[in-house]
């Protein structure tokens, strides 16, 4: 497969590019999009392409996710632009009570093919009310399906699949990766939703994360590998549904796991996987399955404090070296 | 809906001990801004920063129809207010640039700087965030039956939230002692106001919450008083809230290192010129002979000293420790 680099800010555009193209009814609606691409430039060039296709709105994210409802429940794709994903808070009736339940609530008679594209995470500074993780409501949300991809591949790949998929797809884009780089394949793919990645290969531990979390993972198994522990290292790359197949066949080999995500730790998606793997994989286990996530407060301002607070390469290394102790042979 | 103050009516009445304050308030915050813009650029102060400089009269008038012990509540554009409400600029740098002596402690930032014991109840990062939380101070201000007011800042852009007309019909169905400031300057981000503000006046939807909606020159800075005092004077005595919308306009980027693309240089170079507030009320001082040209560049540059010193501050106070992170989520923590 012939491939070359490029941005996850490319990958998007060319994601969407290809899509709106084949399909009409699909269009983008948010706050600043047009003039500027969008406020990450995420929809670069979009808007000469497709001009009527993209929509600003005033600032009124309660009607422009129902706006997106409404839509693709009388036959359009609607793409909605949160802005920043911290904003969704400001239209929660609109995805938790009706987006996710219409379909559902109305005996199925009716389908909402909608992507709801949230920039989130933290690690730039942006404080208390603009670098939040909120993928756990969503998925403790019955109805919604959850993307959060880690590299510009698979955001291609799965912003495509959550595009055609006929479900409300929430869309988890880290604003820290923007500008991330990678191999993309030159010919047009599609990545399903619900299949993990083992983005590196190891027989010591299983390290299960997503979103920013892969490459931090990544750094942590090359450091480990250093002093002689093999990490693999699974991407889950899509939430709902999740590819638990993919983590039972990992930890049937390692024995052991680990769950890395930048949300913070409590009520986190990790507690899920980790109930997930004691229920389903306790004969395998040689060691309590650990999670890592962001400590349980609101993102603090300062550089010094939030990166205490999100999670570091170190703490990876340090949880795995000690599940490693603890791991009965 | 009330019309603004005639530009052509004499100088209101408030002493000239007033004026120079507000001229001194209108260049402090001027400095403050210019300075935190150097310093953002200079990769001193981490994450993002709105700037509001051309907006000074705006919010320097409104806030001067206001008592210590009154409410304000702020945006993401929110230095000027702060200071205009009496906060300190030493902390406030402080808090820019993620010091631990900052009014949050490092812990907020830009756009979450608040001194609860000047009535500021905090700026906000989502925008129209602040409209609901104002109906509750304007609650509580009449369940305790104090006459203190509250002012809730906003920009063209929130007015289109839902929360500003749930707020407005709430205040207005208890008669609330608010002030609904909205600061128009033209732009929310890259979307023109003309463009995404249905019927054009915000002012104008006073009307459907049955209240009094003014709009007023946001480059005069006594135009401003004038209309906002009526304001406040009307909730403080019970009368409800109002909305005032201030023609104004914003020199700088959306936020620092914005492209612009939806505006021309010309533009802005227009305001700057012609409509400059600062300038405009030099002139008038001047003219009216309250101030002479010595005294002027007498005040910037003791402003300009004060708030070198404040930035010293801010630089030589010392790094949070990264555990402070974990302290003051609840009260007893
Ligand atoms: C609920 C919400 N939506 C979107 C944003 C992103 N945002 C920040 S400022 C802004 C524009 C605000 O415009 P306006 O209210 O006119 O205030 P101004 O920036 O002009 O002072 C936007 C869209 C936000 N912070 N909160
Ligand atoms: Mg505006």
């Amino acid at each position: 497969m012939r491939t070359r680099q490029i941005s996850v800010s490319k990958a998007i555009v060319e994601a969407l590019t290809e899509e709106m193209q084949r399909d009409e009814s699909i269009f983008i609606i948010g706050e600043d999009l047009v003039s500027h691409g969008g406020i990450f430039n995420q929809f670069k060039g979009l808007p000469a392409l497709f001009k009527d296709r993209i929509i600003d709105t005033p600032i009124s994210e309660t009607s422009i996710v129902g706006c997106g409802v409404g839509a693709a429940l009388t036959g359009m794709r609607p793409i909605v632009d949160m802005h920043f994903a911290d904003f969704v808070t400001t239209a929660m009736d609109e995805i938790v009570n009706q987006m996710a339940k219409i379909r559902y609530m109305f005996g199925g008679q009716a389908k909402v093919p909608m992507v709801l594209w949230a920039p989130d995470g933290g690690g730039i500074s942006a404080a208390a009310q603009h670098s939040q993780s909120l993928e756990s409501w969503f998925v403790h949300t019955p109805g919604l399906k959850v993307v959060v991809p880690s590299d510009p591949a698979d955001v291609k790949g799965l912003l495509k699949a959550a595009i055609r998929d006929d479900d409300p797809v929430m869309f988890f884009q880290h604003k820290k990766l923007f500008g991330k780089r990678g191999a993309v394949p030159e010919e047009e793919y599609v990545i399903p939703l619900g299949k993990a990645a083992v983005k590196r290969k190891g027989k010591d531990i299983t390290i299960i994360t997503y979103s920013r979390m892969t490459s931090v993972c990544l750094e942590a198994g090359r450091r480990l590998a250093d002093i002689g522990i093999e990490a693999e290292v699974i991407d889950l790359r899509t939430l709902k549904p999740l590819d638990f197949p993919a983590i039972a066949e990992s930890v049937q080999k390692t024995c052991c796991a680990m769950v890395v995500h930048e949300a913070c730790l409590t009520g986190g998606f990790g507690g899920e996987i980790a109930a997930c793997i004691g229920e389903e994989l306790f004969d395998y286990l040689a060691a309590p399955v650990m999670r890592i996530g962001a400590k349980d407060v609101p993102m603090p301002f300062s550089p010094v404090m939030e990166n205490f607070v999100l999670p570091q390469v170190e703490d990876v290394c340090a949880c795995a070296e000690k599940i490693m102790k603890r791991k009965r042979k | 809906m009330h019309s603004s103050a005639d530009s052509n009516a004499p100088i209101i009445s408030i002493s000239a001990s007033r004026k120079k304050a507000i001229l001194k308030k209108m260049i402090q915050i001027r400095q403050f801004e210019e300075r935190a813009g150097e310093l953002f650029h200079q990769k001193l102060i981490p994450g993002f920063i709105h700037l509001s400089i051309g907006q000074e009269a705006s919010t320097v008038g409104s806030c001067a129809s206001l008592r210590p012990d009154d409410y304000i509540i702020s945006t993401h554009r929110g230095h000027a207010h702060i200071l205009a409400k009496g906060a300190d600029p030493k902390y406030m740098f402080a808090e820019l640039l993620g010091k631990k002596t900052g009014y949050c402690k490092g812990k907020g930032g830009s756009m979450h700087i608040a001194d609860f014991s000047l009535g500021i109840l905090g700026a906000n990062g989502v925008v129209g965030g602040g409209f609901p939380i104002m109906v509750g101070a304007g609650m509580s201000i009449k369940l305790r039956k104090t006459d203190q007011v509250g002012m809730v800042f906003f920009g063209d852009g929130a007015s289109n939230r839902g929360t500003f007309h749930e707020a407005a019909n709430m205040a207005a169905v208890f008669k609330l002692p608010i002030i609904f400031v909205c600061e128009n300057n033209n732009y929310a981000s890259t979307s023109h106001a003309k463009v995404m503000v249905a019927g054009g006046s915000i002012a104008a939807r006073a009307k459907a919450y049955d209240m009094p909606g003014y709009t007023v020159d946001g480059s005069n800075v006594l135009d401003v008083l004038e209309v906002v005092q009526r304001a406040v004077d009307l909730a403080r005595s019970g009368g409800g809230p109002s909305i005032v919308e201030t023609a104004t306009y914003r020199y700088r980027g959306h936020f620092e290192g914005d492209r612009q693309e939806y505006r021309t240089i010309q533009e802005i170079n227009a305001h700057r010129m012609h409509r400059d507030p600062i300038a405009r009320f030099e002139k008038l001082l001047v003219a009216y002979n309250t101030i002479n040209l010595d005294y002027i560049v007498k005040i910037w540059h003791e402003t300009a000293e004060d708030i070198e010193k404040a930035i010293h501050f801010g630089m030589e106070s010392p790094l949070p420790a990264p555990e402070d992170a974990l302290k003051g989520l609840f009260v007893n923590s």
